[in-house]
């Protein structure tokens, strides 16, 4: 059986659906609560991790995690850019705030880019945490051989 | 649109290379080569822009990014002596990145290459706008990461091991420099480089300002491998791919070393020669070690890129002296040798590598005559041992005869004797190469090479063109570059004043 033991599956199972809504929630209210894309991405990286470790899918990574991990990491450095340039389409400064708003409490729809912003860094975060992890283990696997 | 708006895209147009290629090359292999090198011919012209916008009467251009004002938001600041830095630095990475495209084709995963060069680009380029300290380091740690891994591309296990080594000295390096952004954001509360300067001007030169100054410089020191902490250097620029070792030798010593340090020394901690007299000997000691010691380790070497690469070493003492000499002309001397030396060592490493590429060897004493075989690649090594060397019409010469001059006005005649006697020995070991490799010796035949293909030889040729304008051209690039960008340091806390606009 690959993976660890009974236990560790069972309460993985359980946590890591709650770790990465926990995750979603702190990308999502960076700009109104302590956190942020960077925290959220890496407790959105950590369920992943979670999962793969107890289910053991480390030592037989298939090509298409690398895909996946690479493709988010590289859209969210590129949402970010772009949110960056839309600055200069408004025909303000880059990264400038486009509506100038600065965050209201308790309303999720405010604070203008800023929550988009920390989406695609906790894209760029967690797809980039959780890729090094696959590039951990599969340097393992290859030096085992 | 703002003017000025062109500062924050040389750092978010690489970046955007560094995110599009992973995507569209999983289409197309080939949209890696077409990206990486729009993006640098495209930075090329914004760094020609911004020299041509500085020239019209502007001192320098603040940006503000996102309409925050300084020194609650990040500045960004374009200079004269930015302009300088961007200029050779996108000057360099144009031709590099054309070598590029066909040295690529002994290795797989092109896009992991131009990715990693985008945010080594990206890195340089934030390190020379960026006017806060803590931006400066994580630019320098950005472009540091991106050129360990870049260093260790070929995965070979001389390569792994030089990328290692690198990764241990540059990270030692990153981490004194680290340190001192910590204790001068303790002491000044601030992290922006105009607030911090007159933060400092304030407090007087206590031991803790000496301690900060010291502590700062350790890491410039080593990311430019200054001689105590040159051993890194050599294995690095042996086992990185060729365009790298060009864009390491030629620019990443400058950007990250001289480029931060004077910047640091000048406007930043406020010296000058007449406030700080040991200081700046203490700057001319430690350069001239580095003359000495790199050009004696390069005197012995039959590896042609390994003797280039110490002589790395030696020109960035020049350098080092040109800035402890402190008066004006050391300075301008040193400036200029900043644009020489990127310009000439990244046209001798293209060359040594397009070399190797036919031979496959790069010991100078199994290669001769190779003038008649490549006599593209001949001549551009030779045009470029001619310029480092410091033979008069080209870019070198004037360089160090600047440094020279700038000695003699200082009164430093024995130090005046030491640079000029130390350039023969520059000439002494370059000219043992271009004897060996393309003269050759009548006894012996010439080895049978081929010229490298016409993509490789369009980037020397671009290079080749560039020292040599250079140097013949070097009355306008004195006026239009190197000047302005001496008196952007000499200027001082003036930096201080372009930024809050007083």
């Amino acid at each position: 059986m690959r993976g660890m033991s009974l236990i560790v599956q069972t309460v993985a199972r359980l946590v890591a659906g709650m770790l990465f809504l926990f995750g979603c929630y702190i990308v999502l209210h960076g700009h109104l609560t302590p956190g942020g894309g960077f925290a959220g991405g890496v407790l959105i990286a950590a369920a992943y991790i979670l999962v793969s470790l107890a289910f053991g899918s480390v030592e037989n990574v298939e090509q298409h995690r690398y895909t996946f991990s690479s493709v988010f990491e590289s859209m969210g450095g590129l949402g970010f850019v772009l949110l960056g340039l839309m600055g200069y389409v408004a025909g303000l400064d880059f990264l400038n705030n486009l509506w100038a708003d600065y965050g209201t409490p308790l309303r999720l729809v405010s604070g203008g880019i800023i929550p988009l912003a920390n989406v695609a860094i906790s894209m760029k975060v967690g797809a980039g945490l959780f890729g090094i992890f696959l590039a951990l283990g599969a340097s393992r696997f290859v030096m085992k051989d | 649109m703002l003017e000025s708006s062109f500062v924050p895209l040389l750092v978010a147009i690489p970046l955007l290379g560094a995110f599009v290629i992973p995507l569209l090359s999983k289409l197309w292999e080939g949209f890696a080569d077409l990206v990486g090198n729009l993006v640098s011919v495209f930075l090329l012209g914004l760094a020609v822009y911004g020299l041509v916008h500085l020239s019209t009467g502007a001192t320098g251009i603040v940006y503000k990014m996102g309409g925050w004002l300084p020194p609650i938001g990040i500045t960004l600041v374009y200079d004269s002596l930015t302009a300088l830095v961007v200029l050779i630095t996108n000057l360099v990475v144009f031709p590099a990145l054309l070598f590029s495209t066909r040295y690529l084709d002994q290795y797989t995963g092109r896009w992991k290459y131009y990715t990693l060069f985008m945010l080594l680009l990206a890195g340089l380029n934030g390190v020379a706008i960026s006017g806060d300290l803590f931006n400066m380091f994580v630019f320098i740690e950005i472009s540091a990461v991106a050129s360990y891994a870049l260093v260790a591309f070929g995965t070979r296990a001389e390569e792994l091991e030089a990328g290692f080594k690198y990764m241990v000295m540059g990270e030692v390096g990153g981490l004194a420099i680290l340190l001192s952004v910590a204790l001068l954001y303790a002491k000044t509360s601030t992290l922006n480089l105009a607030d911090m300067s007159q933060s400092l001007a304030a407090g007087g030169h206590t031991t803790f300002f000496w301690f900060a100054l010291g502590t700062i410089l350790v890491g410039f020191a080593i990311k430019m491998a200054m001689v105590p902490f040159h051993s890194w250097l050599p294995d690095a620029y042996l086992s990185a791919p060729a365009p790298v070792t060009a864009v390491l030798a030629g620019v990443f010593s400058k950007v990250v070393g001289v480029y931060a340090m004077s910047r640091v020394v000048f406007n930043l901690f406020g010296l000058s020669r007449t406030t700080a007299p040991a200081f700046f000997d203490m700057l001319v000691a430690f350069g001239l070690v580095s003359i000495v010691a790199g050009g004696l380790l390069a005197i012995n070497q039959r590896n042609y890129k390994r003797l280039l690469a110490y002589s790395s070493v030696s020109q960035m003492g020049y350098i080092l002296v040109g800035f402890g000499i402190g008066n004006y002309w050391g300075v301008v001397g040193a400036l200029f040798l900043v644009v020489a030396h990127a310009a000439t060592k990244g046209l001798l490493f293209l060359s040594a590598r397009s070399i190797e590429r036919s031979t496959g060897t790069r010991d100078i004493d199994s290669i001769g005559g190779l003038e008649k075989s490549m006599p593209v690649t001949a001549w551009s090594y030779i045009l470029g041992s001619m310029s480092l060397a410091g033979i008069p019409p080209f870019a070198g010469f004037f360089a160090k005869l600047l440094i020279v001059l700038g000695a003699v006005a200082s009164r430093m005649y024995w130090l005046a004797i030491l640079a000029a006697l130390f350039s023969t020995v520059t000439l002494g070991y370059l000219m043992k190469v271009i004897g060996k490799v393309f003269v050759g010796r009548k006894s012996t035949e010439p080895t049978p090479a081929q010229e490298s293909p016409p993509m490789i030889l369009l980037a020397l040729v671009i290079l080749v063109v560039v020292v040599v304008l250079f140097g013949i051209g070097f009355q306008p690039v004195l006026d239009w570059v190197v000047q302005p960008a001496a008196e952007a340091l000499f200027g001082g806390l003036a930096y201080a004043r372009l930024v809050f606009g007083g």
